[in-house]
């Protein structure tokens, strides 16, 4: 694998083919914030808290860092008063479908967001889709999707499978960043297997 | 919808789990709507999850899992036709078959819609009734079109 040499917040960095600007920032121990990564799964992209500003041949965009692959001599901008400010709104835009969420709290405290910009509209999911993509690709027991589209997507468990898998796991629920997850497994358990509890 | 004819359907798909949409779809053009045993029926032969096929179910407009009537109404609401008096269509449509958008009536008769822009503006107020456009549409001929379907 060849190394690629690029600049992340005026730090050289060596990085190798395929990675993500995120993982590169990760291995020098640059923290960019992330919402709907993790580690061990597909690359989403669904949530754009890690844009970054990326400045190659002259040109400055705005990136998914946790997409975006390395490039030779890219320059790469973590915090920036333009990053900052679409990490600020993408933030108040979360809050307002769920104002309380323990994960996003930090996050709140550091790019001072305001939970009251937007009405609340609260669904209380964030749409990360982590426990959706951990229970299909590490799991693979796929008793939870997404259904719907736009505004009206909604988490969902398939009733007969989260029957006989999810008691003995529930891997996904520390995932969640909002608990909107571990609400809709106990709504589905009394609704469709109450005499699993006991 | 029995097994045999579904299964008639993956066949001719040769059971490819890409064939994923196209499948629900002639199911859907058959039946009018995706019930739930079918749907376990395309995931069992296709391997393909439940949650995907609910996810794909539920994403497009084109699939129902609720039955739809035998008739697909859908009223133009966009912008030309709605200036050229869609509401008044609307309104005739919703009183001779007793149902709202979104709604399909008692004896599975009609399923009715509303749409924004059929793309004929020029034909508006526009209704169409199983991909047949009508158009130039007044209170009147609504009705009489509506009887033809009846
Ligand atoms: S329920 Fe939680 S983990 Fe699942 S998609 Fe919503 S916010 Fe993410
Ligand atoms: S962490 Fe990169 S888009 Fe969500
Ligand atoms: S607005 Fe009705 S066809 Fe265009």
């Amino acid at each position: 694998m060849s190394e690629i040499l690029l600049q992340i917040d005026g730090k050289e960095v060596k990085a190798g083919e395929g990675m993500t600007i995120l993982e590169a920032a990760q291995g020098v121990g640059i923290s960019i914030p992330t919402l709907c990564y993790h580690k061990n799964l597909e690359p989403y992209g669904g949530c754009r808290i890690c844009t970054v500003e990326v400045e190659s041949g002259g040109l400055t965009r705005l990136v998914a860092a946790c997409l975006y692959p390395v490039e030779e001599n890219l320059i790469v901008r973590t915090r920036s008063e333009k990053v900052d400010r679409i990490r600020k709104m993408i933030l108040e835009l979360l809050l307002a479908h769920a104002p309380d969420a323990a994960g996003l709290q930090d996050l709140v405290q550091e790019y001072g967001a305001n939970k009251d910009r937007f009405e609340k509209e609260a669904s209380f999911c964030i749409h990360c889709g982590l426990c959706v993509r951990y229970c299909t690709e590490i799991k693979k027991k796929n008793a939870i999707g997404f259904i719907d589209r736009g505004i009206r997507k909604e988490i969902c468990f398939i009733p007969q499978i989260a029957a006989k898998e999810c008691n003995d796991c529930k891997e996904c629920f520390e995932l969640c960043p909002t608990s909107y997850l571990q609400a809709v497994f106990v709504l589905t358990e009394s609704l469709a297997f109450p005499s699993s509890k006991n | 919808m029995d097994n045999n004819r579904i299964d008639q359907i993956i066949d001719k798909h040769q059971g490819e789990a890409s064939s994923l949409i196209q499948v629900l779809l002639e199911i859907q053009s058959e039946h009018h709507w995706l019930p739930k045993a079918a749907l376990e029926r395309v995931g069992e032969k296709l391997q393909v999850p439940l949650t995907r096929i609910q996810h794909i179910a539920t994403f497009y407009k084109a699939f129902s899992l609720v039955p739809k009537g035998k008739h697909q109404v859908h009223i133009c609401v966009g912008t030309a036709c709605h200036v050229r008096g869609a509401t008044r269509i609307l309104d005739t449509v919703e009183e001779a078959t007793g149902i709202k958008p979104g709604e399909t009536d008692l004896d599975l008769k009609f399923s009715l819609e509303t749409v924004n822009c059929l793309g004929c503006c020029a034909l508006g107020p526009v209704m169409e009734v199983d991909g047949k456009t009508h158009g130039k549409m007044s209170p009147v001929k609504t009705a009489e079109v509506l009887k033809i379907y009846e």
